[in-house]
């Protein structure tokens, strides 16, 4: 039935690190712009986006068998709509005032494409178990990215982290505009290019 | 005096001594008379009274009001911007005229539809440009920028389905999901939608003009995936848009979508041409770009048209 070879635990690191979903695959861009100028927006959101994923690949895996290949990507929209409305709710009604700093993101997980992308190269062959970590490996690896995105851009910008004053000043508060958030996208993913071809250079020497 | 205001609403509409009513800035309304009016009675701002049609119950505060050299203008200054959105409405206690008493008035302050309209059009496509100022779209703005064909292929495409997809969204949220109290299925309901619009434009297209199939076909799929795509039906339904409102913030969306894609395009393929640092190539110094196109567009926020 299975037919990656991969264990568990590959399966769960590879969605944080080798294929994490903003950094790496580069989907789901939208909230690394537009909302992560807090490390809380990142910790609420990757929360989210992590319970849609794990929820949907096991449903999605669940159900392998049963759905025509035609129409298996209106069953992935509306499967993942259904776990978006779920949290959607559950969030307005626990935690509102971050709720509504989020704006209307939470409701747009259901256009995220690594979720969708996920069941499709994924969870629709595979058994529950491999889906699970892997849903859990592409959500905690969104979270991940999330949470570094809203630490440079809070401790940057602000001085502080998770609300508390660190830095005691504030280096850049250009950081925390909303429209910084293409600037600090773009710089992060080019440090991390820098970082790969200074580590390959050295490995060839 | 909200009791007055309570009171004389529906009972009469305007008065015959006031011939126009406008709305000035974010903060004024110009009320135009047909006569000179006395100073003492337009000075004293207790003899004013001002709410939004929808809610009665919250007066807003007159901050002072001034009359116009000719005596024929008097115009209220409002302590808080006003909705201009919104109807209002004015009630004027016995308005003297040269110590003449001409009765009370109720008095009706709305911006003309079509203003309305436009400023929802030119809001959705400059001044919260759903790429640049809303962070939406994003996948698929950096996917299909590359060219300038591409771009414009692309808007386009989005546009059309956007339309549809808006105005159904806006009919059945207003007629099936509000009046069954369903709108907790907002989510579900519309992305079935836009995939809905998304086949039935392929369908269409397809027998329709197969060239122009052919050459924009392929852009279909990718609109799916295109939170705007999802964002606009939801905005519409937050908001409680009109049918001819939801089509015009689909209009807008769509063109600031296909006005996004093109400046960035025009920009990428001047750049396959510059020397850019091995680690910016590619993505990052799109985002730098995309980055700067949206301090440009932060100017648009003073933009007020009507």
């Amino acid at each position: 039935m299975s037919t990656t070879m991969k264990s568990n635990t590959q399966l769960f690191m590879d969605g944080i690190l080798k294929e994490n979903p903003i950094f790496k695959l580069a989907l789901s861009m939208c909230p690394a712009v537009g909302i992560s100028t807090s490390v809380m927006n990142g910790i609420l959101l990757g929360t989210a986006v992590l319970f849609v994923q794990v929820f949907s690949s096991c449903t999605i895996s669940l159900i392998r068998n049963y759905i025509h290949p035609k129409i298996r990507i209106p069953t992935y929209t509306l499967t993942i709509a259904t776990w978006v409305t779920v949290i959607d709710l559950v969030l307005a009604a626990y935690v509102p005032a971050a709720y509504k700093a989020m704006g209307m993101f939470v409701r747009l997980i259901v256009a995220f494409a690594i979720i969708t992308m996920r069941l499709e190269m994924f969870a629709c062959r595979e058994p529950l178990g491999k889906s699970f970590w892997d849903g859990l490996g592409m959500g905690l690896g969104f979270m991940f990215a999330m949470i570094v995105l809203g630490a440079v851009r809070e401790l940057l910008g602000s001085g502080m982290l998770l609300g508390y004053d660190v830095l005691g000043f504030k280096p850049l508060l250009f950081f925390v505009l909303p429209s910084a958030g293409f600037f600090v996208v773009g710089l992060m993913m080019a440090f991390f290019n820098w970082i790969e071809v200074a580590y390959n250079r050295k490995k060839g020497v | 005096m909200l009791l007055v205001s309570v009171l004389l609403v529906g009972c009469e509409n305007g008065h015959k001594f006031v011939k126009k009513t406008a709305f000035k800035d974010t903060d004024k309304m110009v009320l135009t008379f047909a006569g000179p009016v006395d100073e003492s009675w337009a000075s004293n701002v207790r003899n004013f009274s001002a709410y939004e049609e929808p809610d009665p119950d919250i007066v807003l505060t007159i901050k002072e009001t001034t009359l116009s050299p000719d005596k024929t203008q008097v115009t209220l200054v409002f302590a808080d911007p006003l909705n201009t959105g919104e109807a209002h409405i004015i009630s004027a206690t016995n308005i003297l005229s040269e110590g003449q008493d001409l009765g009370a008035a109720v008095l009706t302050v709305k911006k003309l539809y079509i203003g309305v309209l436009m400023t929802i059009f030119i809001g959705a496509a400059l001044i919260n440009n759903f790429v640049f100022t809303k962070y939406l779209g994003l996948c698929v703005f950096f996917g299909t920028s590359q060219k300038r064909g591409t771009a414009v292929g692309m808007g386009v495409v989005f546009t059309i389905v956007m339309v549809f997809a808006a105005v159904m969204a806006w009919g059945l949220y207003q007629f099936v999901l509000k009046p069954y109290q369903l709108t907790f299925l907002n989510v579900v309901v519309f992305i079935g939608l836009v995939s809905l619009s998304v086949q039935g434009v392929d369908t269409i297209l397809r027998k329709v003009n197969p060239m122009l199939f052919k050459a924009f076909g392929v852009y279909l799929v990718l609109v799916i995936a295109n939170c705007i795509a999802i964002a606009v039906p939801l905005i519409l339904a937050d908001n409680e848009y009109s049918g001819w409102e939801s089509f015009a913030l689909a209009l807008g969306a769509g063109l600031g979508f296909l006005i996004a894609l093109f400046l960035m395009a025009c920009v990428r393929e001047r750049l396959e041409l510059a020397q850019v640092p091995p680690s910016f190539r590619g993505l990052p110094i799109a985002f730098v770009t995309a980055g700067l196109f949206a301090l440009a567009f932060l100017g648009f926020s003073g933009l007020s048209i009507y």
